[in-house]
């Protein structure tokens, strides 16, 4: 394969990023020599497309930009460096480890990600090289946790059903294993690997999977263990939803095509639920996985980037030729879907025991943010538990904590670092915060076009007192926000959403179906503070005094006619 | 200067001559026909026959007397001006005390002293010297040939040789002068006979000065001048038409037109970029000048001061020899420095105050116990430790020295800013003896000064830190700190004019992403080309400490190619650690790459420094 999706059906000429990364001989472009320069801290752009493959994206510290350029310095350049660990799941010792580093080289907290990874901010060029060799000693890796590659592989952390989860987090490894890029840049760059003369050797060797230029654009892939649907499968391009029965993994139902990005005022990008095309084996998903992408990686559309997510390959062409071609390619055929069901997909917070008879505390964490703050010491109660835990910890898709696998002998030790140190569960706080999620926005992201993480705990303190009011504290309603529509969070599956605009301004999106299965659909556009509180307290009334039994809040805004329902992304704008 | 040209101007007539008209007339005819050498046979002729005379006919001195003028209205006395300087006060005042010489009719000679040649020096009658001290005890760059030349064995005899020396220094340092006194002990040494007494100046050097320059004048005409000198001393215009009319003792009183902070967020360091405007003072600056600032003191400092002494802010206190007066407050807000104790100063305070603690601390054998005494302390300290309450404020403002003016390296060109100057100013801030001390100068501008208000500066012309004439020579700038200021001048003036050269800027400070001063602009002059390359060492950002030198020492292959290019060196900085080190690496380098013993390499760069291709200025 010398090149790819020469079968895109548009014609167009490539995007300068397809160029980039044709040029780049497999990932080193000219990094080397850019992250030594002095002069700056910043790398060029035609790197930065390459860095983000290295799992870093190059960032500024938007809040000193235009201070900075008055005092004649250049804007504070740093790097988000994310880690990966598929199904989120790392070792006390990996957990150290980040705390290490994130103290050292970033700046002082770790972010865990909706995709179940760590992000730290603020890590200087300088530093880039032995944070990164750190992460890897620690035998986790940065590789591929951004770019236009299969990002990391989401699973259930599911702490009810031990053995089962312990069976799908193992394809869920394999499955990101296979998929991992092949080229040796990575360790060239970073670890000091040796180099290989001759690297533009035959694109089968270097690259077997990707080819080359790689994938037109990122591959997600998620795994859910129903009844749970933390990971929101329906919007990974490829999502994988366990079929037990009678106690057994048999399987799995496959999905494809979903996706959130989109741009605003760009009706041709839109929100997309992934539709279930079948059911296979577990020993089916590798191979299912690798033709998946391969057939995103010939027919995406590398023209125009926005239009080049997996999603629009399959709406243009119908899940009908996608199937075909996935067959043909794999040479059998899906069986038919099996039933299940979800019912929500949020986190279930506070201490569980397993069917393994070990124990697993979900602790509660505003934004997935890690640090110690003056009044709350998370960052350093954590460490101590990590010090002494010998189970593992896992990265919720929620961007909460599960420290599992405690054995009774250990539950009462690290039930007192837990009192100590005042973790919590979230129960002191209202469902609703407890089912939210922000992403990271201002001042590191260079797409924020509004606050999320700053400002959705406040926001959350002014609806807070509205929910008490209609006796709705303790009522589950998914809420999340983000500064830009590119998604972080999953905005378009909450049942309230807010999506950055301009500063202090949001759309507001409703009627998000409360286990991911439904779009939500824009409610307000360009709004601020007090137009949202004025538009959720009424509705929030109704919602109290109107609801049927079991009645979500997303499920009523359309009963009640706030919007309409959103069945399919391809209506999102309608 | 051609003697030919000031015979003519020495005419000689019956009124200014003692010989009648017939004689007038004769020696005009012969006298312009003559060569140099038939003058100097002439002069030793006569004054052969005179020698002679003298012994033989005692009783005639209304006629030896009128032999003697002859000589020296004929064949005027030849001085010699060395200077030796750093910031350019020393070269001012040699091209104003030749002016005078040369108003008077002597022939001068004036050249820095690295440009002399010590061969020459037992050929010279008469000798000025002006030399400044830097650091502890030390000459100035362009004088180390010279003063090394004098202390060696080579040095010849100068029986014939009369001379005197001006020093200038700063009596806050240990070693006051250093420089000048050992130039006039060695000169004394090596045979020479002094023509006046050697002055001694302070950071305020305008009346000493003057003073020496004086008694120069007089003791030269003593020993010779006719009359018609004296009268022309008075006439001499020391206005110069080109020159703006604002200078060092008239500062201009400039507007403030941007102030503010190089340094990011979370540095440990401010420093202050100060754009001022130069409109309507037709000062002209060039890179590599410097700008004179002359600060006030500290309000609180002030205040605290008077209120110690428990003195009246009212009182009217006399501030200079024409007897102006000032409230005493704002007298010292802006005519006295009272941060910095000397020990001449203490002397004064002890003779005004007659305190005996510390007239004991002057006594022999407590010399460390003064130097740690004065070293950061301020008048604040003294009187309150020492109980002078008693003193009266006049008494005590007559013996304080005038707040001397700070000089800081432009940092931009005039080329690239008409009518602008540039500086860059590190606020010093620091603790002492129980105290928050602040840099007079620095901290006002960073604390009292906004855009909008004025503040008296001047130009200090540095001939000894000037780029290269030819534009298409290579130039090596290093810089570290406020040490990079001049260079930003140097490229902006080079990026105005179009020069060709090359450029290679070492710079280095703590932080890289805080302390990276004027960072975007050589970003810009890299992108351009004015800037051809540019090594960085950030101090704090490593385990290990880097400095400037060291990236010399890494690059020291090419930075050895390009001084065989002709490349010009320019430091600039802090004097004691930083241009030592780079110093040391450079003459490292030229061992390492060059294959020369350490002594080839000090001779290298000793004719760099001569060939005015290694030039510094430090501080």
């Amino acid at each position: 394969m010398s090149d790819n999706n020469l079968l895109s059906s548009n014609s167009a000429p490539h995007s300068d990023v397809e160029d980039i990364k044709r040029r780049s001989n497999y990932l080193r472009g000219s990094l080397v020599e850019t992250l030594e320069d002095r002069i700056t801290g910043s790398i060029p752009e035609d790197d930065n497309r390459l860095m983000k493959f290295h799992g870093s994206y190059m960032q500024d510290d938007r809040d000193l930009r235009n201070e900075r350029h008055k005092q004649k310095l250049e804007p504070a350049y740093q790097f988000m460096l994310r880690v990966r660990a598929a199904g989120g799941v790392v070792t006390p010792e990996q957990w150290l480890m980040m705390d290490r580093v994130a103290q050292k080289y970033a700046n002082g907290s770790i972010r865990l990600t909706t995709r179940q990874s760590f992000q730290l901010h603020g890590v200087l060029k300088w530093n880039m090289k032995t944070t990164i060799q750190e992460v890897n000693e620690a035998l986790l890796s940065t590789l591929a946790a951004c770019g236009d590659v299969n990002r990391n592989v989401m699973c259930n952390p599911n702490p009810y059903q031990s053995e089962i989860h312990s069976e799908v987090y193992e394809w869920a490894r394999k499955v990101s294993d296979h998929l991992d890029p092949r080229s040796r840049a990575y360790h060239e760059i970073w670890l000091d690997g040796e180099k290989i003369v001759d690297s533009l050797q035959d694109a089968e060797e270097q690259e077997p999977i990707y080819g080359p230029v790689y994938l037109p654009r990122k591959f997600k892939i998620g795994m859910a263990v129903p009844p749970s649907n933390d990971v929101d499968v329906y919007s990974q391009d490829l999502g994988f939803i366990a079929i037990v029965e009678n106690g057994e993994l048999k399987g799995f139902n496959i999905s494809v095509g979903g996706g959130m990005g989109m741009t605003h005022g760009d009706p041709l990008t839109y929100p997309q639920v992934a539709k279930v095309i079948g059911f296979c084996k577990p020993e089916q998903i590798i191979d299912l996985a690798e033709k998946t992408v391969m057939i995103q990686r010939d027919y995406g559309d590398r023209a125009v980037r926005k239009h080049a997510r997996f999603k629009y390959t399959i709406d243009d062409r119908g899940i009908d030729w996608f199937v075909s071609e996935l067959s043909e390619r794999l040479g059998w055929k899906l069986e038919e879907a099996r039933p299940f069901h979800f019912d929500h997909n949020g986190d279930r917070y506070g201490w569980v025991k397993g069917s393994n008879g070990k124990w697993h505390f979900t602790l509660f964490i505003q934004s997935g943010r890690v640090k110690d703050e003056a009044d709350y010491l998370l960052m350093t109660g954590l460490r101590e538990i990590a010090q002494i835990h010998n189970g593992d910890f896992r990265l919720t898709a929620n961007q909460n904590l599960i420290i599992a696998n405690v054995s009774s002998h250990k539950k009462k030790k690290i039930e007192e670092l837990i009192k100590r140190y005042g973790l919590t569960d979230g129960s002191h706080y209202s469902a609703l915060r407890r089912n939210s999620m922000a992403c990271v926005s201002l001042p590191t992201c260079g797409l924020a076009m509004a606050e999320s993480e700053r400002y959705l705990p406040t926001l959350l303190d002014k609806i807070d007192p509205i929910l008490e009011e209609n006796g709705l504290r303790e009522e589950d309603i998914v809420i999340r926000m983000t500064g830009c529509p590119n998604g972080c969070a999953r905005p378009m599956l909450a049942e309230i959403a807010f999506i950055g605009k301009a500063p202090g301004k949001y759309n507001m999106y409703l009627g998000g179906g409360f286990s991911g299965h439904r779009l939500n659909k824009l409610f307000k556009e360009n709004i601020g503070e007090t137009e949202i509180l004025d538009s959720l307290r009424p509705m929030i009334t109704q919602y109290a005094q109107e609801r049927e039994k079991g009645e979500h809040f997303g499920d009523f805004v359309i009963r009640a006619g706030y919007v309409k329902e959103v069945l399919d992304g391809q209506q999102f704008h309608a | 200067m051609c003697a030919f040209e000031r015979w003519i101007w020495l005419e000689l007539q019956v009124t200014n001559s003692p010989f009648n008209q017939e004689q007038v007339e004769l020696l005009n005819r012969l006298l312009p026909t003559l060569t140099d050498s038939q003058r100097s046979w002439l002069s030793g002729y006569i004054a052969a026959i005179q020698g002679t005379a003298a012994a033989s006919v005692a009783t005639a001195p209304q006629a030896n007397t009128a032999a003697i003028a002859v000589p020296a209205a004929l064949a005027p006395k030849e001085v010699t001006v060395l200077y030796g300087s750093q910031t350019g006060n020393g070269h001012g005042l040699s091209k104003k005390l030749s002016k005078k010489l040369e108003e008077v009719g002597l022939v001068v000679t004036m050249s820095s002293m690295s440009d002399f040649k010590p061969n020459n020096l037992k050929k010279l009658q008469n000798l000025l010297i002006i030399v400044s001290t830097h650091g502890e005890g030390e000459p100035p760059d362009n004088a180390i040939p010279f003063y090394e030349f004098l202390h060696s064995k080579r040095a010849p005899q100068v029986e014939s040789l009369q001379y005197s020396v001006l020093a200038l220094g700063d009596t806050s340092y240990e070693f006051f002068c250093q420089t000048g006194k050992d130039f006039d002990k060695r000169l004394e040494e090596l045979g020479g006979k002094r023509l006046t007494p050697r002055v001694d100046c302070d950071v305020d050097f305008d009346e000493s000065a003057a003073e020496w320059m004086n008694q120069v004048l007089q003791s030269l005409n003593e020993a010779g001048a006719g009359s018609s000198v004296v009268e022309s001393v008075s006439a001499v215009a020391l206005s110069d038409s080109t020159e703006s009319e604002f200078s060092r003792s008239n500062p201009f009183q400039a507007e403030i037109l941007e102030n503010l902070n190089l340094n990011g967020r979370g540095s440990d360091r401010e420093t202050r970029h100060i754009e001022i405007s130069l409109e309507g003072s037709n000062l002209q600056y060039e890179p590599g000048d410097s700008l004179g600032i002359y600060p006030e003191n500290h309000p609180q400092l002030v205040d605290d001061l008077i209120a110690a002494m428990g003195w009246n802010a009212d009182e009217v206190v006399v501030i200079n020899k024409h007897g102006e007066a000032r409230a005493l407050r704002d007298a010292l807000l802006r005519h006295y420095e009272i941060t910095v104790l000397t020990k001449p100063l203490i002397e004064q305070v002890v003779k005004v105050s007659g305190n005996e603690g510390l007239r004991k601390l002057l006594e022999p054998g407590h010399e460390q116990e003064l130097r740690t005494y004065i070293e950061e302390r301020d008048l604040l300290d003294l009187v309150q430790d020492y109980g002078l309450q008693q003193v009266a404020a006049s008494d005590f403002v007559s013996i304080l020295r005038k707040i001397p003016a700070r000089l800081y390296s432009i940092a931009s060109s005039s080329k690239a800013f008409p009518d602008e100057v540039h500086v860059t100013v590190r606020t010093v801030r620091y603790e002492a003896h129980g105290r928050d001390r602040y840099g007079v100068c620095s901290v006002q501008l960073a604390e009292r000064l906004e855009a909008g208000d004025t503040l008296p500066v001047y130009v200090q012309h540095n001939p000894n830190f000037k780029l290269p004439e030819n534009p298409d020579t290579p130039i090596i700038m290093i810089g570290p700190g406020t040490g990079v200021a001049p260079f930003r001048a140097f490229l902006g003036e080079r990026e105005e004019t179009g020069a060709g050269g090359k450029s290679w800027l070492f710079y280095g400070d703590q932080h890289f992403s805080t302390d990276f001063l004027y960072q975007i602009e050589w970003q810009r002059w890299l992108k351009d080309g004015v800037l051809t390359q540019m090594d960085v060492a950030f101090s704090r950002d490593t385990d290990k400490k880097v400095y400037v030198q060291h990236r010399m020492l890494e690059r020291s292959k090419e930075l050895y190619q390009w001084l065989q290019n002709g490349a010009c060196v320019y430091v600039c900085g802090d004097e004691k650690k930083m241009a030592h080190d780079v110093h040391s690496a450079l003459g490292a380098i030229l061992e390492q790459e060059g294959g020369m013993s350490p002594e080839e390499a000090a001779e290298y760069l000793g004719l760099m420094q001569q060939e005015k291709r290694y030039q510094r200025d430090v501080y």
